[in-house]
């Protein structure tokens, strides 16, 4: 049994700790609405994106067919690549955990050799450990990465696809899907598998006027394509870093409030005991005295 | 019917601007202004600047290249990079034209080999790009106000 004077301190310091969370939730919450925010405002750029590119690539019949554009071919593998986008800190529950196991696996299965580019230093130090080669790292993205930062990775794996190192590239990162889910996904970067067309390619084509020709803006729209895309995975995982570490330490103030309501329990039946024994000392005493 | 105009860019929607009389962009072909009815286009845009004009303002921004889509009176800007008039930091932009200008200059003068001659010209053409359009603003602010 603890004597009154530990209960006490442990008290103390349970408390001291949800302090703590309840702080780094506060910010959490604010960031992370920022963040959402965030992932949000590129919604209609990447659409508008989405539906031109569709449309621009249906023309490009079906296979055994020369690519329109380096970036949509599909060459024999013999390289992959896998950018792999992490958060920096933890603190963040079981996130950083399920990430890295995803991404893991997804490089485990592989039988062709496997690079990583690591963004975020979770997943660096993950991938480090496992001895798996790591072509470059991007770390301290802060927590409302840029459309300047994530382009110079895109420039490099752009330049890693076109100069042949390697021959298919895909993204691992936790979509955030609701503040309360994340959910760890794996998707083909390189090359480009142009999202299906909604109604008629064909028309979609000739109903426009391009300038200077549908191929020109192809070419210009498949490497912002490839920007928007990383761009786009950052934001998710920042805004799921912030969702993730909010609930995370949402749950320690919880727990650190409930072991304290426990610790009060027992520490005020422990006084209570204490006062009775001192009662009955001094009431026996007074009996042995008078007796 | 007037035209709806979007701007956007992978970051933020800069403007969404209703009842536009005219549009002026800097298309990669040439400068071009889109007007109600326009056939459906689809343009790449190279840095310059754009201009939203409306019976009773204009409003003009810097575009930094990107595209742009004409269908059904809805003009979509799809800008790399893209900022208002009243956003841009006059003195930024001017400290920039500056720190280029001395690069440039010391290429010229000294023959300095430590300057990325592309880079210094190309920042120089954007400080001024944002000067110009900045500056554009401040002297003709429209017609005076009833």
């Amino acid at each position: 049994m603890p004597t009154i004077r530990q209960l006490k301190r442990r008290i103390q310091s349970v408390k001291n700790t949800a302090k703590i969370t309840n702080a780094l939730q506060m910010v959490a919450a604010s960031k992370m609405r920022r963040a959402q925010d965030r992932a949000s405002q590129a919604k209609p750029y990447a659409e508008k994106l989405r539906t031109v590119l569709a449309g621009l690539a249906s023309q490009s019949g079906g296979e055994g067919e020369a690519a329109l554009h380096p970036l949509l071919e599909t060459r024999p593998v013999r390289n992959i690549a896998v950018l792999h986008i992490t958060p920096d800190r933890g603190l963040c529950g079981g996130l950083n955990s399920n990430i890295n196991r995803s991404g893991g696996t997804f490089v485990a299965m592989q039988h062709e050799p496997v690079q990583v580019v690591a963004v975020g230093k979770k997943g660096r130090d993950f991938f480090h450990r496992a001895h798996v080669h790591i072509a470059a790292e991007f770390t301290d993205l802060g927590d409302y990465p840029t459309q300047a930062e994530t382009s110079g990775i895109s420039r490099l794996i752009i330049d890693d696809y076109l100069n042949g190192t390697v021959d298919r590239v895909y993204v691992s990162f936790s979509e955030f899907v609701t503040t309360a889910t994340q959910r760890p996904v794996t998707r083909q970067l390189l090359p480009i598998e142009p999202p299906a067309m909604e109604g008629d390619g064909e028309a979609f084509l000739s109903d426009y006027i391009f300038e200077p020709s549908p191929e020109v803006v192809l070419a210009r729209l498949l490497p912002r394509y490839i920007e928007m895309q990383i761009y786009e995975a950052v934001l998710q995982n920042a805004a799921s870093f912030q969702s993730a570490q909010m609930v995370a330490m949402k749950n320690a103030t919880d727990n650190a409030n409930e072991i304290t309501r426990e610790l009060t329990l027992t520490y005020n039946k422990t006084r209570q005991e204490q006062i009775t024994k001192e009662l009955l000392d001094i009431v026996g005493g007074a009996a042995a005295l008078e007796g | 019917m007037p035209l709806t105009v979007e701007v956007v860019t992978a970051e933020r929607v800069v403007r969404v601007e209703q009842g536009v009389d005219v549009l002026v962009a800097p298309g990669s072909e040439g400068q071009l202004a889109i007007l109600p009815h326009h056939a459906a286009l689809m343009t790449t845009l190279d840095a310059g600047e754009l201009i939203i004009r409306r019976a009773s303002q204009e409003d003009s921004f810097v575009v930094s290249g990107g595209f742009m889509e004409v269908n059904k009176d809805r003009v979509t800007i799809l800008a790399d990079a893209s900022e208002a008039a009243e956003e841009i930091d006059i003195a930024r932009a001017e400290a920039a034209r500056a720190r280029a200008e001395e690069r440039l200059r010391r290429v010229r003068e000294q023959n300095a080999r430590d300057v990325d001659i592309a880079r210094a010209a190309a920042a120089l053409q954007r400080s001024l790009l944002r000067l110009r359009v900045a500056n554009r603003r401040r002297q003709r602010p429209g017609p005076p106000r009833v």
